[in-house]
């Protein structure tokens, strides 16, 4: 496969909260790779550390969270004028948060998109100054050419009416307009790299619906990457090209969509996807569990953190160690001693 | 996969170390406790207030004299700093004062005197009294161990009347402390009965007593003060005159606390645990008792904490002016309006001290009330 | 359908007043419920659906009785054999029946008391109604709390010791303490992790064949939905906009309105393409509705007629009712075969 330079490389990382009861370990070594024009979907559920994960990589993470361990490689944007393509690859983890590099990559190199649209915008000013001042802010334009910008952006994310729209305070839009009023605003500096955390949870399912399209008409017209975060088993499957799978701050598994939906290998993927009821699966039968519930952060389970409600533990083994991500097919790996041993074996 | 045939398979076991298992069946109460303890500050200002509660209680036995006892030959006495070493053992004593007038500006010079020192003792028989006016006592927590009548301890000096700033700092606090707790109380029962009936039934009573609300709030503070106070009559007795200066602090004061429980109120009512009760047939007085007042009370002690320095400021400011209780009774504020004038703060600074009383203990209610105030909801996750 | 009624909604309404000024004059209504029918057979599941605002919620608290209707009637048959209009019983009226309706909420935090230790919470219902001995009620705490899959010996745990999941069966057990016949689950797992869903779902499926119970099932998530319900009531600004047997109305929208919906749900599967309709603007306020049918304005197939009157509700199959002009001439795809 010819595949190219990835665009963002995660290495290995791990954050962890000190707390007055305790240390949360809410990221636990992880470790994916982003590429250009691809929607890299992030599943799990509450505690696996997904938007953590994503906070560490835009440096957001606010004390007592640090980053522990791991690398994050971004390669920049051609930094040396117009006609340079000189590409540079910067480690996240060692800039200053607040320098003025950090601040130069978020928003004009990689933005987010935030769950709770009602939050990302300050109600006392209209939606149009704060894009304006998010595009001035990277963009040496003037004031008038800034805001003829702005429309343009809101064209683009099919915003109807966008020169009214611009005058708008948020708290006089609908849901789906500001979440297409969001996704301007983390447009504005023709970002490489799209971060949507849960992107739709809080908006209706017809909503989610314009969301998603006008998410992967974008992504398509602009060739960006776009990091698609959700607890939603569906609309990952329904927008993501790659899947990451990630339980209590570890990687369960990790492969291409299709594989991950049609050929689940570890255990946790395989009973996730039998225990959600679909439309399509047979009504009032009893639908296939997973045993117990996840557990608190501060009682992590030792080695496998999976094992306890997993069906195949194996005593002894998944108790005592916890497995290393391992190659089982082209682009899919997992994390799980029954592939390893497979792999010793053969 | 367990077994999807059981009605019910069992949970997963709760993780049950010794340690969980304590904290599964804490109530609210400890729970409050545990995060409240963690706060060092507050802690250490909690055994402050106890102390000054004790204070309270018992004046008498901390006082080393009769507060009211006058004696214009030993005026302007300064303080006679407790020294806990004598002789390099442990001992109390305190340094002898002589006064000799200077022959110029006639007034009386205090100088120590360097070849007598007053013993102390702790436990020493002195004033006769009745311990929390039932027990007949005649013991003191210190006083002059000799015996001997001319011995005799101004800790913190003396007025202009020579009379012992301690002892009327004793029983200053107890008037202070006590007009802050009463005051706080009648304003814990008005606010917190107009707040409920005005967040529980809403419509017309709710819209009567917010009216009432805002206007008392609005009213200009000093002024209604002046007014109310200038209107209780001359002649009253000074137990008159206090109950009548808490009343009328606690009438002005009740809107805020009003404002909070119904806020608390009007936010219960929307719990999903609250329709439950309901669901259940629970009668409106146990969803009230049960469910409603215990969820906000640690806010409301927490709010209460933090009124009581603020009425203690208001009737120490009073007293200050000259309108709240006025000589011979004693309290922080009448004790700073002995030192309203220059030649006080310039000659006899210890009669400052009871300012500095003032300070400490409102830092102490608010650093406590802080604390609770941080410790009273245990169930954010 | 050959099970008797248990209850029997009619031109159900809910208006909440809009009040504006010093004096709080009324300035208008938000409909929150506007004119909706329905009934529920005894032993069924009825699936009450939609997007945030439509009403659901409102109808199943009105249900409950835990708003007033404006107007309307809710006829419920009681355990006596009596029957009864809900909607005019006075609060003392309504506590004797309290017992044969109970809920299940969404929030399996917001819907126990902190303070209340697992034994108060499960037999605080069997507490006010009349069951005083505690040995008897430890008793009864205990059986449920085995019925709802939890151990007798976390009776004296608080709730904060419980996981999501756990809450939630604590809230059912709390829910089934005085034996109910009617049962509205309020979006019960929607506030849960995937991975538990599963377990609460089939908790109530069986619970459903256990006691005989009829659920009035509120949800927006529609794979649940498909799963556990008999029948499925769609609604939408207020209104019900289709009602009929879940695998029919499936299979074979007939309102403009439920095919949008079930095509906008993406299906965990990257080979179904799914959750790209695109359906234009937003869900309008129910404090100021479009005129003719509600859904005129968002609807591919407007006509005319759609823009000035409202449609009625109207049965164009056995046991299958639309609000839509169009009804019959439309074709509309549904998501299974």
């Amino acid at each position: 496969m010819n595949a190219p330079a990835p665009l963002l490389s995660v290495r290995n990382l791990k954050v962890q909260f000190a707390l007055d009861e305790g240390v949360v370990r809410a990221v636990e070594g992880v470790s994916f790779d982003v590429y250009p024009g691809k929607v890299f979907g992030i599943v799990g559920e509450s505690g696996c550390g997904k938007s953590v994960a994503m906070k560490a990589v835009l440096r957001l993470i606010e004390a007592p969270g640090r980053i522990v361990a791991g690398e994050i490689l971004w390669r920049r944007k051609p930094q040396g004028g117009p006609g340079s393509t000189q590409e540079e690859v910067v480690d996240v983890t060692r800039l200053d948060p607040n320098g003025s590099v950090m601040r130069g990559l978020r928003g004009a190199e990689m933005a987010l998109i935030p769950q709770e649209p009602m939050a990302a915008f300050s109600p006392v000013h209209t939606i149009g100054d704060q894009i304006v001042e998010a595009i001035r802010l990277h963009q040496a334009v003037s004031p008038r050419e800034g805001r003829r910008l702005a429309v343009e952006l809101f064209k683009s994310v099919g915003m109807p009416m966008p020169e009214q729209r611009l005058d708008a305070y948020s708290w006089q839009l609908s849901g789906g307009l500001r979440q297409r009023a969001i996704i301007a605003m983390a447009l504005s500096c023709n970002p490489r790299l799209l971060i949507a955390d849960e992107p739709t949870t809080a908006v209706d399912v017809t909503t989610q619906a314009q969301v998603l399209r006008l998410l992967r008409q974008l992504q398509q017209e602009r060739d960006a990457a776009i990091i698609f975060i959700t607890h939603d088993l569906g609309v990952i499957a329904q927008v993501a090209h790659d899947v990451l799978v990630m339980y209590l701050g570890l990687v369960m598994e990790q492969g291409p969509v299709n594989a991950i939906f049609h050929a689940p290998k570890h255990p946790y993927t395989q009973a996730l996807l039998r225990s959600i009821p679909t439309v399509q699966s047979t009504p009032r039968e009893p639908l296939p569990t997973i045993s117990g519930s996840i557990p608190h952060p501060f009682n992590r389970p030792r080695g496998c953190p999976f094992h306890p409600r997993c069906p195949q533990s194996m005593p002894g083994r998944c108790d005592a160690a916890t497995p290393e991500l391992q190659a089982v097919g082209p682009d899919q790996s997992v994390s799980c001693f029954l592939y390893q041993t497979a792999e010793a074996k053969a | 996969m367990s077994s999807p045939t059981a009605a019910a398979p069992p949970e997963a076991e709760l993780a049950a170390t010794a340690a969980e298992e304590r904290v599964s069946v804490a109530s609210n109460w400890t729970l409050v406790w545990w995060r409240f303890r963690k706060h060092r500050l507050a802690l250490f200002c909690t055994l402050l207030l106890i102390g000054f509660y004790l204070v309270v209680l018992v004046p008498d036995f901390f006082a080393t004299q009769d507060p009211e006892a006058t004696d214009a030959k030993q005026a302007f006495i300064p303080a006679q700093p407790l020294h806990l070493f004598n002789a390099g053992q442990l001992g109390l004593w305190a340094p002898a004062v002589a006064g000799k007038r200077n022959a110029i500006t006639l007034r009386m010079e205090w100088q120590v005197d360097e070849t007598r020192r007053i013993p102390v003792g702790v436990f020493v028989q002195g004033e006769p009294y009745k311990l929390l006016g039932l027990i007949e006592t005649d013991r003191h927590l210190l006083g002059p161990a000799s015996g001997d009548a001319k011995d005799r301890l101004y800790l913190l000096g003396t007025d202009r009347l020579g009379r012992d700033q301690w002892s009327r700092l004793m029983f200053g606090t107890r008037t202070s402390m006590t007009i802050g707790m009463i005051a706080v109380a009648f304003s814990i029962v008005l606010g917190v009965i107009l707040g409920g009936i005005s967040g529980y039934f809403g419509g017309l009573p709710d819209l009567i007593i917010q009216r009432l609300v805002e206007l008392l709030q609005s009213l200009p503070t000093i002024p209604i003060w002046l007014a109310l106070t200038a209107a209780l009559p001359q002649d009253w007795r000074p137990e008159q005159v206090f109950f009548a200066i808490t009343l009328i602090l606690s009438l002005l004061g009740w809107t805020t606390l009003a404002r909070e429980v119904r806020g608390r109120f009007l936010a219960l009512r929307e719990e999903d645990f609250v329709l439950a009760a309901e669901l259940a047939g629970c009668s409106r007085m146990r969803i009230i008792t049960r469910h409603m007042v215990p969820t906000f009370m640690s806010h409301i002690i927490a709010t209460s904490t933090l009124a009581i320095p603020v009425m203690i400021i208001n009737e120490t400011s009073l007293s200050f002016l000259g309108l709240g209780l006025r000589p011979p009774a004693i309290s922080w504020g009448v004790l700073l309006q002995e030192a309203q004038n220059i030649q006080t703060v310039a000659l006899a600074p210890w009669l400052l001290v009871p300012g500095l009383v003032v300070i400490v203990a409102v830092l102490a209610f608010n650093l406590v009330g802080d604390g609770l105030r941080d410790a009273a909801d245990p169930y954010t996750h | 359908m050959s099970a008797p009624v248990l209850l029997e909604v009619k031109h159900l309404r809910k208006y909440f007043p809009i009040r504006r000024g010093l004096l709080q004059r009324v300035a208008g209504n938000v409909r929150a419920v506007d004119d909706v029918s329905f009934t529920i057979a005894a032993g069924e599941t009825l699936g009450l659906v939609g997007e945030s605002g439509c009403g659901k919620t409102t109808v199943s608290r009105c249900i409950l009785r835990a708003y007033t209707p404006t107007s309307g009637e809710l006829n419920f048959h009681t355990k006596e054999g009596r029957t009864v209009d809900l909607a005019r019983l006075s609060r003392a009226e309504l506590r004797p029946l309290r017992p044969q309706m109970q809920m299940i909420f969404q929030d399996p935090y917001g819907s126990l008391n902190p303070r209340m230790t697992l034994f108060d919470i499960v037999g605080e219902p069997l507490l006010v109604n009349g069951l005083r001995d505690r040995q008897a009620r430890t008793d009864q705490v205990a059986e449920l709390l085995r019925l709802v899959g939890l151990r007798p010996e976390y009776m004296q745990r608080f709730p904060h010791a419980f996981s999501g999941g756990q809450r939630q069966r604590i809230g059912i057990a709390r829910a089934l303490a005085l034996n109910p016949r009617l049962v509205v689950a309020d979006e019960p797992v929607s506030a849960l992790d995937v991975s538990v869903q599963a377990q609460i779902l089939n908790l109530l499926l069986e619970l459903q064949k256990r006691l005989s119970l009829t659920y009035l099932f509120v949800a927006h998530n529609l794979g649940v939905v498909k799963h556990i319900c008999d029948r499925v009531a769609v609604m939408y600004v207020g209104q019900l906009v289709e009602l009929g047997e879940t695998q029919a109305l499936f299979q074979a929208p007939r309102h403009p309105y439920t095919a949008a919906l079930l095509a906008a749900v993406p299906v965990p599967d990257p080979a179904v393409r799914s959750g790209d309709v695109e359906l234009k603007g937003d869900v309008p306020s129910p404090a100021n509705p479009p005129s003719g049918c509600y859904f005129h304005p968002r609807c591919p197939f407007a006509a005319e007629v759609c823009r000035t009157e409202a449609p009625v509700n109207r049965e164009v199959a056995p046991g299958r009712f639309v609000s839509c002009h169009r009804a019959d001439e439309l074709q509309l795809p549904g998501v299974v075969q």
